[in-house]
C-alpha cells in the first residue's frame, strides 16, 4: 500500500521541529519518547538488552579465563636417594613433588593424584601410563629435570616466545561476537516485535487515522536503535576492557560506523519480518527462524571457520557474520573500515534491500 | 458551505472470495447532527465507518467527507476528524497525559491536553499508566484522543460497549457537548436506548444496506406504532387475521406461542384483546406492554433481535 503522506514526508523535515511559540508540537519527538518510555518501563526488556550480555560475558570470561599452567604432579618412592631426586624435580618450574612409600605411591598413581612415580636408583625407574597424556607430559618433564641434574648439557638453546596477550584469548573472540549478537537480537525484537504488537493492538491503525506522518513512526525506531547503541556499546565494551583487558585496537569511529551499519541492517530485517504479520506469535516465530541459523553459523561463540568450505560462501553473506568479523577485525586487529569493504557491502545491501521491501509491503491497517 | 458532513453513495466492500460486507449503502449525514448507525454484529457498520474514516478502501462507491474525497488530501482531511476504533489498545506503559500529549502532537490545531482531560473527566488520572485504568477510563481516554483535534466530525465505533452505567453517561455527555458546539458525530451502537438518547437521526443497517432511516421517534411511529403488546397463548385458537381486525391493533406477528402486537391506542386494544381471547376460551399465559422502541423497529423489519 502506498500512501502519499509517506512519500512526501521526507520533503518537509521542518514539521518535526517545535512550532513557533514553544507549543508542544513535535510529533517525532513524542513518538520517540513514547518508544523510549515503553522500553525502559519494561524491566525485562532492559535486562535482556543490557544485563544479559554482561552476565554472559562474565560467565564465559570466567570459564575461559587465562589460568597458570597446571603443575606436573610426581611421586618419589621413599629410599636413601629419594631426597636428592625430590630436590632435583622440585627445582623445575610448576612441579608438585612428594615422597611416598612404595605402597602409597602405587595408590596415588592408580588414583590419578600423581601422573608419574619415580623409583630412585641407578638408573632410576619411571612408572606411568603411556596412554595418559598427563603422564606422558610428566615423563618428559621429569626425565628432563633428572637428566639435567645428573649433568646433561643442552646444545640447542632455543628461544621461547609465550603468546597469551590480549587479542588472542577466547574472551577477546567472544566480546565482539556478543556485541554483534546483541545488535541483531535487539534490532529484530525491538523493531519487528514492537511493530507487530502495535498492529495487533490496533494502535497502528489508530495512529494512521491521525495526520501523523508514517515515516516519523518508522524513523522513531531507527532513532531508538541509535540510542540503544549509544548505551549498550560503551557499557559492554567498557566492561570487557576493564575486567578482561579486552583490546580496542582500531579507531572508535570505525567501530561506531560498523555498529551503526549493523544496527541499520538488523532494524531493516526487523521491519521486514514485522511488515505484514498480524499477531506477535507469528512474528516471534519468524524472528527466531531468521536469527537461529546466524547464532550458530555466524561465529558468535566459536569461529565460523569450523564449518565445511562448501557452505563458507553462504556464511560470508549472512549479515551477522559480516558484523562479527568486522567488529573482531576492528577491535582485535585494529583493521580500518576501508579494509573491511566486503563486510560493509554485505551490511549495506541487507539494509537497503530489507528497508526497500519492508516499506513496499508494510501493512498499516 | 456544504451542509453535508458525509455523503456516501452506492458503497460496496467485498472481501474475496465471497464476503460482501457492505452491499450498496447510501448515507447522508448533515453537519451538526448526531447520526447513529444501528444494526446487529456483522451488519457492516464497522466496515462502513472505517471506509468513511479513510482506513479501508471501498470496492465501489462514491464518498465525500466534509466535502472532500479521500484521494484529494488525506492528511488535511485526517486533521479535521476525530476517531475511536473498536478495541484499540493504547501503549500500556504510558500515562494518560503522555498518551494525550502524543496524540496532540499530530495536530496543528486543537484543544489543550488540560481541556481534553476535563472534558472526559480524567483529570485525577493524568499520571496513571494506561495498563492501570479501568475499562471505562480506557474508553474515555480513547475518546479523549479523538477530541484533541477539536474535530469537525467525530467517529465513535461502539463507544460504550461493555461499559458501566457511569462511564456510559459520561460519554453521552461528551457526545452532547460535541454536538452542541456545532460539530458532527457519527456513531455506531447496538444499544437502542443509547441511539434514542443521543441521535438526531439513525440508519438501521442489515446485511450491508440501510433498511430504515429517520429520527428515532419517526422511525418507531412509522415502522412499529406507539405501543407493543406481547402475550403468550396456545398455538391453536388464535388467528392473525382475527387479531388484526380488533380495534387499535395495527399488526400482529407470532413466534411459536409468543405473539407481538403493535398497537395505536393501548386503552382500546388491550380490553378488546382480552375480550376476544376470553370469548374463544383461550387461556392467556403472559401479557406485557411497552412503549415501542428502535429494537422493535429492527425486529419488525428483519424478524430478528438485535443482539442474538
Amino acid at each position: 500500500m502506498t500512501d502519499p503522506a509517506l512519500s512526501n514526508a521526507a520533503a518537509s523535515p521542518a514539521a518535526a521541529l517545535p512550532a513557533p511559540g514553544g507549543a508542544p508540537r513535535s510529533p517525532f519527538l513524542q513518538i520517540a519518547l513514547a518508544r523510549l518510555r515503553s522500553f525502559y518501563r519494561e524491566p525485562e526488556a532492559v535486562f535482556w538488552s543490557f544485563g544479559f550480555p554482561i552476565l554472559l560475558t562474565i560467565a564465559l570470561g570466567i570459564a575461559f579465563r587465562a589460568k597458570p599452567p597446571d603443575p606436573v604432579r610426581a611421586a618419589v618412592v621413599a629410599g636413601p636417594r629419594a631426597e636428592a631426586a625430590r630436590a632435583a624435580l622440585a627445582a623445575g618450574p610448576a612441579m608438585d613433588v612428594q615422597v611416598l612409600g612404595e605402597e602409597a605411591a602405587g595408590r596415588a598413581l592408580r588414583g590419578g593424584q600423581v601422573a608419574i612415580v619415580v623409583v630412585p636408583g641407578d638408573p632410576p625407574t619411571y612408572r606411568f601410563d603411556p596412554t595418559n597424556p598427563d603422564s606422558r607430559l610428566a615423563h618428559a618433564v621429569v626425565d628432563d629435570l633428572l637428566e639435567g641434574a645428573a649433568g646433561r648439557r643442552d646444545v640447542l638453546a632455543p628461544r621461547v616466545e609465550h603468546k597469551t596477550e590480549p587479542g588472542a584469548r577466547y574472551v577477546d573472540f567472544l566480546v565482539p561476537g556478543l556485541l554483534g549478537m546483541n545488535i541483531m537480537s535487539s534490532g529484530m525484537w525491538g523493531v519487528g516485535w514492537v511493530i507487530v504488537e502495535d498492529r495487533q493492538k490496533k494502535l497502528l491503525k489508530r495512529l494512521v487515522a491521525t495526520p501523523m506522518r508514517r515515516s516519523q513512526y518508522l524513523l522513531a525506531f531507527v532513532a531508538m536503535r541509535m540510542l540503544f547503541l549509544l548505551v549498550e556499546v560503551p557499557v559492554l565494551v567498557g566492561f570487557a576492557m576493564i575486567f578482561f583487558g579486552t583490546p580496542l585496537r582500531g579507531r572508535v569511529v570505525d567501530l561506531s560506523a560498523l555498529m551503526v551499519l549493523g544496527a541499520m541492517a538488523f532494524a531493516g530485517m526487523g521491519l521486514l519480518v514485522g511488515c505484514r504479520a498480524r499477531n506477535s506469535q507469528t512474528v516471534a516465530g519468524l524472528i527466531n527462524l531468521v536469527m537461529m541459523p546466524m547464532f550458530v553459523l555466524s561465529g558468535v561463540f566459536f569461529s565460523s571457520q569450523h564449518f565445511p568450505a562448501v557452505v563458507q560462501p553462504a556464511i560470508r553473506v549472512l549479515p551477522l557474520t559480516a558484523l562479527n568479523d568486522g567488529l573482531r577485525a576492528v577491535m582485535n586487529d585494529g583493521t580500518s573500515i576501508a579494509a573491511l569493504w566486503p563486510e560493509v557491502a554485505v551490511l549495506a545491501v541487507v539494509t537497503a534491500v530489507s528497508f526497500g521491501l519492508a516499506l513496499r509491503w508494510f501493512r498499516w491497517t | 458551505m456544504e451542509d453535508l458532513a458525509i455523503r456516501c453513495h452506492g458503497l460496496v466492500k467485498r472481501y474475496p472470495p465471497d464476503v460482501l460486507a457492505v452491499n450498496g449503502l447510501d448515507l447522508e449525514v448533515r453537519r451538526g447532527e448526531c447520526f447513529g448507525l444501528l444494526g446487529p454484529n456483522g451488519a457492516g457498520k464497522t466496515t462502513t465507518i472505517e471506509i468513511l474514516e479513510g482506513l479501508l478502501r471501498p470496492t465501489a462507491g462514491d464518498i465525500e467527507v466534509l466535502g472532500r474525497r479521500w484521494s484529494d488530501d488525506p492528511r488535511g482531511l485526517r486533521a479535521r476528524l476525530g476517531i475511536t476504533l473498536q478495541e484499540t489498545r493504547l501503549p500500556e506503559r504510558l500515562t494518560v497525559e503522555e498518551i494525550l500529549r502524543l496524540f496532540r502532537s499530530f495536530y496543528a490545531r486543537g484543544r489543550t491536553v488540560e481541556a481534553v482531560l476535563e472534558l472526559v473527566g480524567l483529570e485525577d488520572k493524568r499520571g496513571a499508566r494506561y495498563e492501570r485504568l479501568s475499562g471505562g477510563q480506557k474508553q474515555r481516554l480513547a475518546v479523549a484522543c479523538a477530541l484533541v483535534s477539536e474535530p469537525e466530525l467525530l467517529f465513535l465505533d461502539e463507544p460504550t460497549t461493555g461499559l458501566d452505567p457511569q462511564s456510559r453517561r459520561q460519554l453521552w455527555q461528551v457526545v452532547d457537548e460535541t454536538r452542541n458546539s456545532g460539530h458532527t458525530v457519527l456513531l455506531t451502537t447496538h444499544y437502542m436506548d443509547e441511539a434514542e438518547r443521543l441521535c438526531d437521526r439513525v440508519a438501521i443497517v442489515d446485511h450491508g444496506k440501510v433498511i430504515a432511516l429517520g429520527t428515532p421517534r419517526e422511525l418507531v411511529a412509522r415502522v412499529v406504532g406507539q405501543e407493543v403488546v406481547e402475550f403468550e397463548a396456545p398455538r391453536d385458537g388464535v388467528e392473525e387475521a382475527a387479531l388484526r381486525r380488533l380495534p387499535g391493533i395495527q399488526a400482529a406477528r407470532r413466534d411459536g406461542p409468543a405473539w407481538t402486537l403493535t398497537v395505536a391506542g393501548l386503552h382500546v386494544a388491550v380490553p378488546a384483546l382480552l375480550d376476544h381471547l376470553e370469548a374463544r376460551g383461550v387461556p392467556l399465559t403472559a401479557l406485557s406492554t411497552h412503549r415501542a422502541s428502535l429494537e422493535d423497529v429492527f425486529v419488525t423489519l428483519t424478524g430478528r433481535r438485535l443482539r442474538d
